[in-house]
């Protein structure tokens, strides 16, 4: 018998499992489903920045770099996120190269938070925040979001949820899984409080390309911002680059410089074939990436349209590539609801719990997949629906 | 471009009913659509693309380099319309470079493509010269790679 379970730490055998695991568990044996809970773009990567992934292994470039990343490297990011998001970031001391988003986000948590502190959070959000935070012995604070504010963080909602020892705000937008965002007077109204109450502020934007509605503003680009935000940014999802594992984070030297020391000893550097096609999707992947944004904004138009006929009432996503129907006229719970569509009709949903409990009554489902799997879907979840009563 | 038009050229396996429904159009208003644009002549007509080891099974298909003489005969056209309106013929396509039309035809065998070559083509009056060109094997057809089997096989099917 297994009895090492011992030895493992008190935070981390009480840290829930992520509710995608026992899904994808259940989804992964089954034949014929039709997944809508897939969290990855359903494009291949970009040829071109393949192509350069490629080469750099062909010219043997296969060595350790900088512990930042390659210098071509941070000051193409530098060149693209003053482009396109405004702040200027010196490729010295105020960019790092990271594993994702993922390991941006991790590094910055552990740079920065001493046990005990509080890091606020907007719900329903990607799964990793709240227990990222747990594994800092650090507590995180939920601040809910709302489908009748499109998932936008409500300043007031912000305010009210604050408490002595906060240190630290994370935020998402677009978000996964709602695609809320937040336009710039609700950005100026968090910045606000965030310079009100000392925060320092993590902006998760890996979304921001896939923007649908309006103009994607960065909060790092408001007056006073620049040197109290970590802007976090990645390739996953506007150049379809999940697989590379490749990202970064922007921000003044000094918090860099702490996330540079734990990323030297748990990670060393991101993958230099990874930085090489990312510095080929910087340069010359705005075609590819508008192609893909367009390809989601008509999926996005055919998946709400077709869960609000069904009687599954859908916010419009400005951004991202999930729907996040409201399933509570079904008279289910999220975790019911998709395990029985699921077992019924074989059509995976991700429920919205998943996300947090702000997440309940809803369930994620990913329009980053083809039309033709997107409307057998929806042919499934209305034979679903027909067998149970309505309220 | 026409939405219906650009959803047929993505390639998805996609009939009329679902068109519309994706479109919220109608299946009617999607064959309408359909009917206008073949009356406009941008849409010619609109076929299955087979993988080419069904395909090739029963059929062989070569590519045709033909070189013409113009003077006389009714200049290019009159040649490559000529040429087109042989069923064998598949595409035909006037060229820049060494040859001046490139055709593709398919037939049930070898013997019947070089019959078609002498009896047919080699006759009319124009064609100067011929170089015919065998498919061997496709790996990639209208878009399509042949054989892509399970090039994303070990994405989850559920992922945060």
């Amino acid at each position: 018998m297994d009895s090492s379970g011992r030895f493992v730490a008190r935070h981390v055998a009480t840290l829930p499992k992520s509710g995608i695991r026992d899904f994808f568990a259940i989804v992964s044996k089954m034949k014929d489903a039709v997944s809508l809970g897939i969290g990855e773009p359903d494009f291949v990567t970009p040829y071109h920045i393949r192509e350069a992934a490629i080469s750099s292994l062909e010219k043997g470039r296969t060595s350790y770099t900088d512990n930042r990343g390659t210098q071509q490297f941070r000051e193409e990011i530098s060149r693209y996120v003053a482009k396109n998001y405004g702040p200027e970031y010196d490729p010295e001391t105020e960019i790092l190269g990271t594993i994702g988003v993922s390991e941006a986000l991790d590094i910055l948590l552990r740079a920065t938070l001493n046990p005990g502190d509080k890091v606020l959070y907007h719900e329903p959000c990607y799964v990793s925040y709240a227990p990222s935070v747990t594994l800092c012995h650090a507590e995180a604070i939920p601040i809910r979001t709302v489908s009748a504010d499109q998932f936008a963080l409500d300043p007031a909602a912000l305010r009210a949820a604050w408490q002595p020892g906060c240190k630290l705000l994370v935020l998402n937008f677009p978000t996964n899984p709602t695609g809320g965002t937040a336009d710039r007077a609700k950005l100026e109204a968090i910045a606000k409080f965030a310079i009100e109450k000392d925060l320092l502020v993590a902006s998760d934007e890996i979304y921001s390309e896939l923007t649908f509605e309006g103009d994607h503003v960065s909060i790092a680009s408001l007056p006073g911002m620049r040197e109290r935000t970590i802007f976090l940014h990645g390739f996953s999802k506007a150049f379809a680059m999940t697989g590379f594992r490749i990202g970064y984070a922007c921000g003044p030297a000094a918090v860099i410089d702490g996330m540079l020391k734990v990323h030297q000893y748990g990670i060393m550097c991101a993958p230099i074939m990874s930085q090489e096609a990312a510095v080929e999707a910087l340069r010359n992947g705005r075609d590819s990436m508008l192609h893909m944004r367009d390809k989601y904004r008509e999926r996005r138009d055919f998946i709400v349209r077709r869960f609000n006929e069904l009687g599954l009432k859908c916010h419009l996503p400005r951004g991202a590539f999930y729907a996040f129907p409201d399933i509570t006229s079904t008279g289910m719970d999220s975790m019911t609801f998709a395990q029985k569509l699921l077992e019924q009709q074989k059509v995976a949903m991700v429920p919205g719990t998943a996300f947090g409990a702000a997440g309940a009554g809803f369930c994620r489902a990913s329009f980053s997949t083809s039309y033709e799997k997107i409307h057998e879907a929806g042919e499934r979840i209305a034979r679903f629906l027909d067998t149970i009563p309505r309220r | 471009m026409n939405s219906v038009l650009k959803l047929i050229l993505d390639g998805e396996a996609l009939d009329t009913a679902q068109i519309g429904k994706i479109l919220g159009l109608g299946a009617e208003a999607v064959d309408r659509e359909l009917a206008a644009l073949r009356k406009q002549g941008v849409l010619l007509g609109m076929r299955p693309v087979l993988n080419p080891s069904y395909e090739s099974e029963h059929r062989v298909r070569a590519v045709i380099e033909i070189k013409i003489r113009t003077e006389g005969v009714g200049g290019f056209d009159g040649i490559a319309e000529r040429i087109s309106s042989f069923e064998q013929v598949e595409s035909c396509y006037l060229m820049s470079g060494g040859y001046d039309l490139l055709v593709v035809v398919t037939a049930d065998n070898l013997y019947k493509v070089a019959g078609f070559v002498h009896e047919r083509l080699a006759r009319i009056d124009g064609v100067q010269g011929t170089s015919t060109h065998f498919f061997l094997r496709a790996y990639k057809k209208d878009g399509f790679i042949v054989n892509a089997e399970g090039s994303r096989r070990d994405q989850p099917s559920v992922s945060p």
